[in-house]
Order: structure tokens, then sequence, then C-alpha cells
């Protein structure tokens, strides 16, 4: 549904909520699976591996501000 | 009072991320992201007609205050609506981005902490009786705000571990990779050598009523966390209200004094079992859950005696006393889908069970800040949510009408104001408390100082000539 927008051109594009196509491995094998319960947790685990950049380090080094207030 | 104005302030966190190449850095993002705001309001300081304030802070902030609101729902409401207005711009400097090439990926992150340590704040307002003693009222709720982190914050990784504080011990002491309640409680620096400067750090002084300054003055709290979760949100605002309500009223309460409270948020933050003991000024020695538990229960007794003041008071302290329980007994499944630092926790957790990885891993701290994204495609909150994974408190219509809807207060005053002069073409400038009108023809200012009044003579007079001007 197409919301009022504020600032800018035209009404607001809800972005894609479907989950990206990504054809993301699954999670690592091992101890840790077994231990997953089946409420969706592995769907849910692939849907985030599928949206946050891969290289981890990168992005956590990359997002610094200057203080605010 | 029974009746109170409450807002939130909430500045945001900023980044580009590219996986190769030039990122533009987090004060170019800001100001590109501002760009479609300084083409509307030709000022990259706007009030909005839902009568909330959005502007670019020091640092490259975007900052959102929330218009003054008189109930829990709005004040959830008025707080999404900001998420929602940012994350619109968000995704226009994205589309932008991805048609002249430049890539990457904006994330805005409603958190209080970037990956160095830099700090930037969620401030909460409270409107509070001028007859209240301020020393007293603040003396008593210092240690319920540094506290109530076990209850509302927002949940924070620490890949090495606390941040050193004075030699204190913090945690479980070994120094390895964590997990606290906080994100703004290792940030809260202010000394507490005198009793005068105890206040400061969880409470900003500046008297600014934006209100009848003979009978009001402003409550400025800056020691919360943002919050993603709006039962969280709710929680967080229905009991301080509560708190000062019964301070207001004049209810003796025990002298809990901390001894050092910027000491006492650390170790609180710190400590996920609540038991973890504070010194008092006294020289006692108290946990956060058995402070908690005073306050809980002096409140509880307080609306028995006096009443609810509104319809979710019961609501409030059925979390409240769930939300203390889920820590004293470790039972963190008890709030997992309404407190942040809960529902946060689960899901690192299992991604971390999943992939044999602990806190220290450099993925966990990356999805703790993506908990607090705006997106909804890359935000983990947002994502839970579409999953029905999370409590709500407001419905998903409420949010959105709240984008363009001032709440029932003086805001529905300025938002309407706001409306009617951008329909008539006309100059205005607005705060707080005026209204005025930089007309040709029409110059006029109107002052509005009853923030619970949403009719007001000269006020509406002057919307109504403004709307006629554009023949609405």
């Amino acid at each position: 549904m197409a919301q009022e927008r504020i600032f800018g051109q035209g009404s607001r594009r809800e972005e894609e909520t479907d989950l990206p196509d990504n054809g993301t491995p699954a999670p690592s094998q091992g101890a840790g699976q077994a231990q997953r319960d089946t409420q969706g947790t592995d769907d849910l685990l692939a849907e985030i591996d599928g949206v946050l950049e891969t290289n981890a380090e990168a992005f956590v080094k990359g997002f610094v501000q200057k203080g605010g207030q | 009072m029974d009746r109170r104005i409450y807002g939130i302030e909430t500045e945001f966190g900023i980044t580009h991320s590219v996986s190769q190449g030039h990122s533009l850095g987090a004060d170019e993002t800001a100001r590109r992201l501002f760009a479609p705001v300084l083409a509307w309001g030709r000022a990259s300081n706007v009030f909005l007609p839902n009568g909330g304030r959005l502007y670019l802070d020091v640092g490259s902030h975007p900052e959102y205050a929330s218009a003054e609101t008189a109930s829990l729902e709005d004040v959830v409401a008025q707080d999404v609506a900001g998420e929602l207005i940012v994350d619109d711009l968000r995704q226009q400097l994205q589309q932008e981005l991805d048609q002249v090439g430049t890539g990457g990926t904006v994330h805005l992150f409603k958190n209080n902490v970037d990956s160095a340590g830099n700090s930037y704040g969620s401030h909460e307002n409270y409107m509070i009786s001028r007859r209240t003693e301020y020393a007293r009222l603040v003396q008593v709720l210092i240690p319920f705000l540094v506290t109530r982190q076990i209850l509302v914050g927002a949940g924070r990784v620490h890949p090495n571990g606390p941040a050193e504080f004075g030699g204190l011990t913090l945690g479980d002491g070994s120094h390895g990779p964590s997990y606290s309640f906080s994100q703004r409680a290792d940030h809260i620096w202010e000394g507490s050598s005198s009793a005068t400067t105890r206040s400061r750090p969880m409470i900003n002084t500046r008297d600014e009523p934006h209100a009848d300054a003979e009978h009001f003055r402003r409550l400025h709290v800056i020691n919360g966390d943002s919050s993603m979760s709006q039962t969280t949100t709710a929680l967080k605002m229905g009991t301080t209200d509560l708190m000062l309500r019964m301070i207001e009223a004049g209810k003796i309460l025990p002298d809990r004094m901390l001894a050092d409270p910027a000491a006492a948020l650390r170790i609180i933050s710190h400590d996920l079992t609540g038991r973890a003991l504070v010194e008092l000024a006294s020289g006692e020695k108290m946990s956060a859950v058995d402070l908690q538990h005073e306050y809980l229960q002096a409140v509880t007794h307080f609306v028995d005696r006096h009443g609810a003041h509104h319809d979710r008071v019961d609501w409030v302290l059925e979390l409240w006393e769930r939300g203390l329980r889920a820590v004293a007994e470790q039972r963190f499944d008890l709030v997992d889908t309404e407190l942040d630092w809960a529902i946060k926790k689960k899901l690192l957790d299992s991604y971390a069970a999943a992939h044999g990885m602990d806190y220290a891993n450099p993925r966990l701290l990356q999805l703790d800040f993506a908990y607090h994204d705006t997106s909804p495609t890359h935000g983990l909150f947002r994502m839970l949510s579409r999953r029905g994974a999370v409590a709500s408190f407001i419905s998903d219509d409420a949010a959105r009408a709240a984008v363009t809807q001032p709440p029932a207060t003086r805001a529905s005053l300025r938002g309407k104001f706001i409306q009617a002069v951008l329909d008539a073409g006309e100059n205005y400038t607005v705060d707080w408390v005026h209204l005025k009108l930089n007309g040709s023809q029409n110059q006029r200012t109107v002052m509005c100082k009853d923030p619970f009044a949403t009719s007001q003579p000269d006020a509406d007079e002057l919307i109504a000539e403004v709307q006629a001007m554009s023949g609405r």
C-alpha cells in the first residue's frame, strides 16, 4: 500500500519485502544444527544471511559516526 | 499529574557501505539524505505536518523529535512514524545511488552507539508540575532511571567484553566477549562527586518548558536507549510516567540515592543476572532487581489507592512485573517478544548457535547493528515484526497514519497550520510554541502555551484564514 510521502516526488513505493532470491547456502553443519527449533528459525537465519553484507568485519569498521547531541 | 505530555527525540546512526570502492562517509550520506528535506522546507531543520520536527544534528545524525503526545499509544505511534519518515528518505537516497551507479547500501540505525564507541542519544521528555520540588523529584528518579535498563535496555554486544571504568569489575570479570542490557550505560560519563552534579548524567536540567512556565516544566531524560520494540517504548514511557505521578503526589519513598550513579549504570548493564549489588549513598547495597521490585510495589500500591489514570496502566504493571521476573528467574523467554534486549539476545544467540560463533565474532556485532536498521528488508527487528515474532502496541495503520497526522494535543494546531500554509504557498515560521504566518499581506503570530489544547480561538482563526487562501 502506498503511503503518503512528505518529502520528494510521488508517493512512497514500498520496498520489496519478498525474500531475496539469494541462494544462500544453509548455515554450517554440525552440533548447532540439531539444537535449532523448527519454528522457522532456519528460514529466518537464511533470510538474515541473504540480506547482510558478507564481510562483517569491513561493515562493522565502516560504521563510525561523530558523537551526537 | 494525571495528564501528561510526553515526547521522544531520536538520533539515528547512518552509514553507506560498499563491497568495494569508495564509501560516501557519514557526513556526505547524511547531507544527501536530507536533500529532499531541504527542497521541501528550504532548511535542514523543519517542523512536519504531523507536528514533529526533523533535523540534521551535530555529527551528521538525522534527528526526529516526536510531536507532544498525551497517551502511550500516541507516543509510540509518533515514534514509529519518525522511523518511517527517515526510512523513506533512505529509500529515496538508495534509489538515487543505484540510478547514478554509485551503488552500495545506505543504512540508518535507530541505536545509540557505533563501532568506534561514539554514542548518540534517545531523549525522553515528560511534562512535570512546577509545584513539585525539582531536587526531590530528581533524587527519587535517578536510581529508577539507572536500574530500569534491565527492562527497557536495547541490549548490546561487546566483542572484547565491558570497557574499563575506574577499576570496576564489570560482568563476570573475564574480559571475554559479552552482552549487556543497555546501549547507553557505558556512555554516561559525567561526575557524581557532588550532590548537584549527581543528577546531570541522566537528566538534563535545562529548563525549557515549551509551555506555561508558571505551572509546568519539562523533564529531559537523556540516559535511555532508543527502542525498536513498540512494547519496550510503551513500558519505558509508561513506567517513568507512573513514577512521576507518584512523586508528584508527594508519596514518601525510601532514600535510594546511589553512591556513584555512573558506576552503577555500568555494573547493572553488564550483569544479566540483575543481582549485582550497587552501593547506595547510605552505605547499603542493593541489586537492580531489588530496587525495581521496590518501585513496582510502591507504584502498584499507589495505583490501588488512587486508581489508574489511563487504560493501559494494568498493561504497564503486568509487563513491569513479568520483566523483573524474567531477570530474577533468568527466564528471558518470558519477555523475548516484548523487550528489546531479550528479543535481540534470542535472535543473536540462535544465530551464534547455528554458526558455532560467539560474541567475539564481528558477525554478531553486525547483527546487533542490523537489529536497529530501519529498512524493512535489512532491519532484523523489522524482519521479526513482519514474521509476527514480536509483539506490537499499536496497529500498522495507526503507525502509518502518524506519519502525516498529528496527535490530539497542541501538535494538531501546529500540524494543521503547517499543512495549510504549505497548501497556500505562504511563508511561515513555527516552533514548539509559536505559529507565525509571514504572508505578503498578512503577518501574524499566535502563541500556544497549553500543550494539551487541540483548539484555541486565535490559532483556529489563523488556520481557517490560511485555509481560505488556498480555497480549501
